[in-house]
């Protein structure tokens, strides 16, 4: 029973957003991204830490089809490395943030009143903290590493879900299928697990997928000001920062990490906007 | 016949909005037998969804308060039992189909999972007889036990007022709080659902209260009338009585508005004026400001209810002087 309705609620969704093609491409790069950092080990031709000071900031060549770094790294690898760090700082954080977002959003839409206020003035006091601020905080005081800049993101993001969330949830409550849902006698846990979240959590997609793109964006910022993944451990962000000493010669070793954040976060991007498309019934057809 | 089922007795609801209260019921009592079934009548915003709401006790807990009263269901006031009790008979002994079936399935669960959640609910029994139970339920509210995996939006109106009151009946309920199960339906749908609600009836000997504002309706289905204006009930009594003898100017009113297939006029007969607004009821009589038999003593102070024959009680003066 459940198998059915997932295959055809996501068979409607994917329906109607292959009709659009910049989604199904981001998607496809998506895909692409995810696959090459799994498989980084194998697609890369060297290791991203072998070093080789005699071959250092090389130009493009055979051997190393995108030059080598201040240290004789090769960059090919090291971007496709990087993709894994950034990859899960993107996923793992919105994954956080969305868990705990949804909590507090159900929680606070459905009860309304006093435990909505509190809940939206915590997050007002939240918010006028400038979330970036907040994760170089986070980052200072757990100290630098990929855990910790996950960790600073996810609780970044938090009031931006927990309010779409929330509102959702507000429209939702008031539904006379959760009337329906009391009269039959099902619990407050039950109501807004079974019924209330499921029928809410449609913004959430879209929000949750652009999420993933301005957090890989806010990981390389964080990794840039050395606040997130360690060298010599790449990243996108870490690697615009070392190559920022040799900027002016050798240009390119920034430009090739900055194009690989500006890829992803593109495809992010545009595939939440086909997703919002493609969830929205008052465009179907 | 034969017992009361459902009493209530003096129910006051009010609602409180940040700055003004809502005095949706006051001081309404009347009583279901086993078996019998009530109509309950009146204009859109009389209170008749808040009373059944109250007997259920799923009313919005941080605007809605009870004032007084006691609703005896079985011989136990519902209002004085815990939460853990009302449990029992929630959904179980006593369920409420919604009015607008459009919107009383939740749109991405099957029809079947719905009907089978009411039954788990209240019946430790696993996934698959539910399930059957579920089918059951289907095939006799006349839907292909086959359907039971079908989304809400893949069934027509009259269908899912069939789901709905599948899922009202799934636990054999021995009282049924029918709001306004026709109103959303065309005609034709609505004598079928209603049909259907009568043979279920005769079968399962469920008690009814239907909550509508089509006299129609009630003639049809209802063994007694119950006729509420501004969350007061004005007249009360079978619906033979009611029908032929209305003695409340409100219900004549009522009456005389329904256009009459063998007279010629051309214009309905409203009754003048609006129902009173429920934050700032009148002190006297609600009806007074429209009734044209209003006194003087009809605003001073508020009528009691007489009982003008055993079983009718109406809530007016007039009657009262009638009487003397």
């Amino acid at each position: 029973m459940k198998k059915k309705r997932k295959q055809s609620r996501l068979r409607e969704i994917w329906h109607q957003l292959k009709k659009n093609k910049m989604a199904v491409v981001s998607l496809v790069v998506l895909i692409v991204l995810v696959l090459i950092a799994i498989f980084a080990p194998l697609l890369a031709p060297y290791s991203y830490s072998e070093q080789n000071v005699l071959n250092a900031n090389a130009s493009p060549s055979a051997e190393h089809l995108l030059g080598t770094d201040d240290l004789g790294r090769d960059i090919l690898s090291r971007l496709i490395y990087g993709t894994r760090q950034s990859l899960q700082m993107g996923i793992f954080s919105v994954a956080i943030g969305a868990v705990i977002g949804i909590i507090v959003g159900s929680i606070s839409g459905y009860f309304g009143s006093w435990v909505d206020n509190l809940c939206m003035r915590l997050l007002d006091i939240y918010q006028a903290i400038p979330m970036f601020l907040l994760c170089v905080a986070l980052a200072a005081i757990l100290g630098p590493s990929l855990r910790n800049a996950i960790i600073a993101l996810g609780l970044g993001v938090v009031p931006g879900f927990a309010r779409i969330m929330r509102a959702s949830v507000m429209t939702v409550r008031e539904k006379e299928y959760i009337e329906a849902a009391k009269s039959i006698n099902c619990g407050t846990g039950r109501i807004i697990i079974k019924h209330i979240i499921p029928n809410a959590i449609g913004p959430m997609i879209v929000q949750i997928t652009m999420g993933v793109g301005s957090c890989i964006l806010s990981g390389a910022a964080l990794s840039f000001i050395g606040l997130g993944v360690q060298p010599p451990i790449p990243e996108w962000g870490t690697m615009i920062s070392e190559a920022r000493s040799v900027m002016r010669q050798y240009p390119t070793q920034a430009l090739y990490p900055g194009i690989c954040v500006m890829i992803s976060v593109l495809a992010c991007n545009l595939l939440g906007d086909g997703l919002r498309d493609a969830l929205d019934p008052r465009l179907k057809n | 016949m034969g017992e009361n089922l459902l009493e209530i007795k003096n129910l006051s609801v009010e609602y409180h909005t940040d700055d003004a209260v809502v005095y949706a019921v006051n001081n309404i009592s009347f009583e279901v037998k086993k078996g019998e079934s009530i109509g309950l009548v009146g204009e859109t915003g009389a209170g008749k969804t808040t009373i059944a709401k109250s007997v259920l006790g799923i009313l919005p807990q941080l605007q809605a308060k009870i004032k007084s009263g006691e609703i005896y269901f079985e011989g136990n006031d519902l209002l004085k039992l815990s939460e853990k009790e009302m449990q029992k008979i929630r959904g179980n002994k006593i369920a409420m189909i919604f009015q607008d079936p459009m919107t009383a399935l939740n749109p991405i669960e099957t029809v079947g999972f719905q009907i089978a959640e009411a039954i788990k609910r209240h019946n430790k029994i696993k996934r698959q007889e539910a399930r059957e139970r579920a089918e059951d339920m289907l095939e006799m509210v006349g839907i292909p036990g086959e359907r039971y995996r079908d989304y809400p939006h893949e069934f027509s109106g009259g269908m899912k007022q069939r789901v709905v009151i599948a899922m009202a009946l799934a636990c054999n309920p021995e009282l049924l709080l029918a709001d306004e199960p026709t109103t959303a339906l065309d005609v034709t749908i609505q004598a079928q659902v209603l049909d259907m609600m009568r043979n279920l009836r005769q079968k399962l000997n469920t008690s009814v209260v239907l909550i509508t504002h089509d006299f129609g309706v009630v003639a049809d289905f209802c063994d007694s009338v119950a006729v509420t204006y501004a969350g007061e009930i004005v007249e009360r009594g079978s619906v033979d009585r009611i029908f032929n003898n209305p003695k409340h100017p409100y219900t004549q009113g009522l009456f005389e508005s329904i256009p009459r297939l063998d007279s010629n006029e051309n214009r309905l007969k409203p009754i003048k004026g609006l129902m009173p607004d429920p934050t700032h009821l009148p002190e006297g009589c609600r009806f007074a400001e429209r009734c044209p038999y209003a006194t003087e003593e009809c605003t001073a102070a508020p009528p009691e209810a007489y009982e003008i024959e055993p079983g009718h009680f109406v809530k007016c003066f007039k009657v009262k002087e009638g009487e003397k």
